[in-house]
């Protein structure tokens, strides 16, 4: 077994009197796309904003790569390498596709009030080499020809692989990805689908938030259930298809629908 | 002649003393998306602030400690950064409205301050005992406005490249990203709360410098300089001319203000006396029917935020892309 990249013990979220995410424990393994499953309201996207520090636990503990992050804030996480998508996607509309890209990493000289004034030069250079690695990223997520397009004019699913481009910029080592799939045209799909593969064989890790089965089923190991906020199966994409509770909290409730 | 000429300068002076604050504004607004509400809060301190470190020593209120010009001007601004730090801290948590309503609260509340807080700055009467810079040397005179003009335009470049400066480099992405969408930003690893404070203070200190300028230049500051309606104004100059482009900006006060200036010579020239009367809220109306008009026709002003695209510096309107706030 290898070392857990990310360890959640005991997560508690409450809003209110209502219980979102309910005693959650999961180890993600590094390397592995692992896939997070659950009828809606489940509790997956709040277990995922308490996992990236949006929201503080209730109660519990998180550690990643070794190192208590409980409580700890986005940017403060997204530092220490890992990076997220939106379900519904939050591009800086008003921004160009090439400059959301050329924001996301780190330690930028010009991102302090002195860097434009007194490191211009050192500054002038790292924004070359950024620029260069952004259209780099922007061509493997297929959007290069779209860099000088406003990022809100894109479609949809263009929006999904930009903010899979926006996070790979900061080379995170374990990427969540809130319903990558949705919404997007089959070959877009198909193409975030190849992307994540190529990134996965080169040593990333992912957790997936996921309602279309076949996604899931093909591409994701493990897979983990929630239901009503707890976890409700942990193993393999084969096992989940004949598990009898997960049929009953997740397909069967789907069959309702 | 000479009577036209002078009044041009004049004009000109509190236009360009204006454009200060205006790009101050769009710092925060056009640029990180700060809705301040209380922009006269942070010129006034400016103003007062000048004032009171560069005049001669009064008996009946705070001041005069006869500084040196530049180092009571930088100390005005100092001033309007501090009480922007200040208001900034307590705020932090506010967007839009609620910032823009606390902003305002703050701006009321600077302006009464300085109307009853006799022993402060003078109270209703006004801050006295401030002597323009050399006016021994120039006299009262043309050569003197025209001199102090040139200064404040310098001023005004400065702050221009400045800003254009900052807005271009990845600072000015940053800030962009911050007005676009915090959570993302959070979730990029930016610190909304600390550059948000930052701007918010960087466009007050403009502000206050702007503020510094105007007390210099009548030599006085009161009450009646700080109300809500100068808030409006510059608010209207930085729509007008079209929030995140810093030509704009400029452009949209000497607009306004050429604007402002002719209906109020127009009504008092022209109206009925009985209008007259209201020349005053006459104009208040019509500002606030330019912001409406503006803001429902062409809210991109009329120079339009530009989109960055590369190093390459090509530029393309937003609006050619069809992209809306």
């Amino acid at each position: 077994m290898v070392e857990p990249i990310l360890s959640v013990s005991n997560i508690t979220r409450d809003f209110g009197t209502f219980r979102a995410v309910d005693g959650v424990s999961l180890d993600i393994s590094g390397g592995s796309i692992t896939g997070l499953i659950g009828p809606n309201g489940a509790g997956k996207t709040t277990l995922f904003n308490v996992l990236t520090g949006m929201l503080p636990p209730s109660s519990g503990s998180i550690s990643f790569r070794g190192k208590d992050v409980t409580c700890m804030s986005p940017d403060r996480l997204f530092e220490l390498g890992l990076g997220r998508t939106f379900q519904i996607p939050r591009p800086f509309s008003r921004m160009s596709v090439l400059e959301n890209v050329m924001l996301a990493p780190l330690a930028q000289i010009g991102e302090r009030l002195s860097g434009p004034f007194l490191r211009s030069r050192e500054m002038r250079n790292q924004e070359q080499a950024i620029h260069a690695r952004a259209m780099e990223v922007l061509k493997f997520v297929t959007l290069d020809a779209l860099a000088d397009q406003a990022a809100g004019q894109i479609s949809g699913g263009q929006k999904k692989l930009l903010e899979l481009a926006r996070v790979l910029m900061a080379d995170p080592q374990l990427i969540l990805l809130d319903e990558p799939a949705a919404g997007v045209n089959p070959s877009l799909t198909r193409v975030l689908i190849e992307k994540i593969e190529e990134l996965n064989d080169a040593g990333k890790t992912f957790l997936i938030i996921e309602h279309d089965m076949d996604f899931v089923m093909k591409h994701c190991d493990p897979v983990i259930a929630l239901a009503e906020g707890k976890v409700v199966f942990q193993g393999t994409a084969q096992e989940a298809q004949v598990n009898p509770i997960l049929l009953d909290a997740y397909l069967g409730a789907q069959a309702d629908v | 002649m000479i009577g036209l000429l002078s009044y041009l300068v004049f004009f000109a002076t509190v236009a360009a003393i204006l454009s200060i604050a205006v790009l101050g504004l769009n710092l925060q607004w056009g640029n990180t998306g700060l809705f301040n509400g209380g922009v006269v809060a942070f010129f006034g301190a400016g103003g007062y602030g000048t004032l009171i470190l560069g005049g001669t020593p009064q008996a009946d209120h705070l001041g005069g400690f006869a500084l040196p010009y530049l180092i009571a001007l930088s100390g005005g601004m100092a001033i309007a950064g501090l009480l922007a730090w200040g208001v900034g801290i307590l705020t932090l948590r506010l967007r839009h409205d609620y910032l823009a309503i606390a902003t305002f609260g703050v701006a009321v509340a600077f302006e009464n301050l300085m109307r009853n807080a006799e022993g402060l700055a003078g109270g209703a009467k006004g801050l006295r005992g401030f002597e323009r810079p050399l006016r021994q040397a120039l006299g009262d005179g043309f050569t003197y406005n025209l001199l102090f003009l040139i200064f404040v335009l310098g001023l005004l470049i400065a702050t221009y490249i400045f800003l254009e400066r900052l807005i271009r480099s990845p600072y000015g992405r940053l800030l962009r990203a911050i007005r676009e969408d915090e959570t993302a930003a959070m979730s990029l690893g930016k610190n909304p709360a600390r550059i948000r404070l930052a701007a918010f203070i960087a466009g007050s200190v403009i502000m206050g410098l702007a503020g510094g300028l105007y007390a210099t230049f009548y030599a006085f500051i009161s009450p009646q300089d700080v109300l809500p309606i100068l808030t409006f104004q510059i608010w209207a100059m930085l729509i007008v001319g079209g929030a995140g482009n810093n030509k704009g900006a400029v452009m949209g006060t000497f607009l306004i203000w050429g604007a402002w200036t002719a209906s109020g010579w127009g009504l008092s020239r022209f109206a009925p006396l009985e209008v007259q009367l209201y020349t005053g809220s006459l104009q208040f109306i019509l500002i606030g029917v330019v912001i409406v008009g503006m803001l429902l026709w062409r809210p991109q002003g009329l120079f339009e935020e530009k989109l960055v695209v590369s190093q390459s510096g090509r530029a393309k309107h937003l609006k050619q892309q069809g992209v809306r706030e």
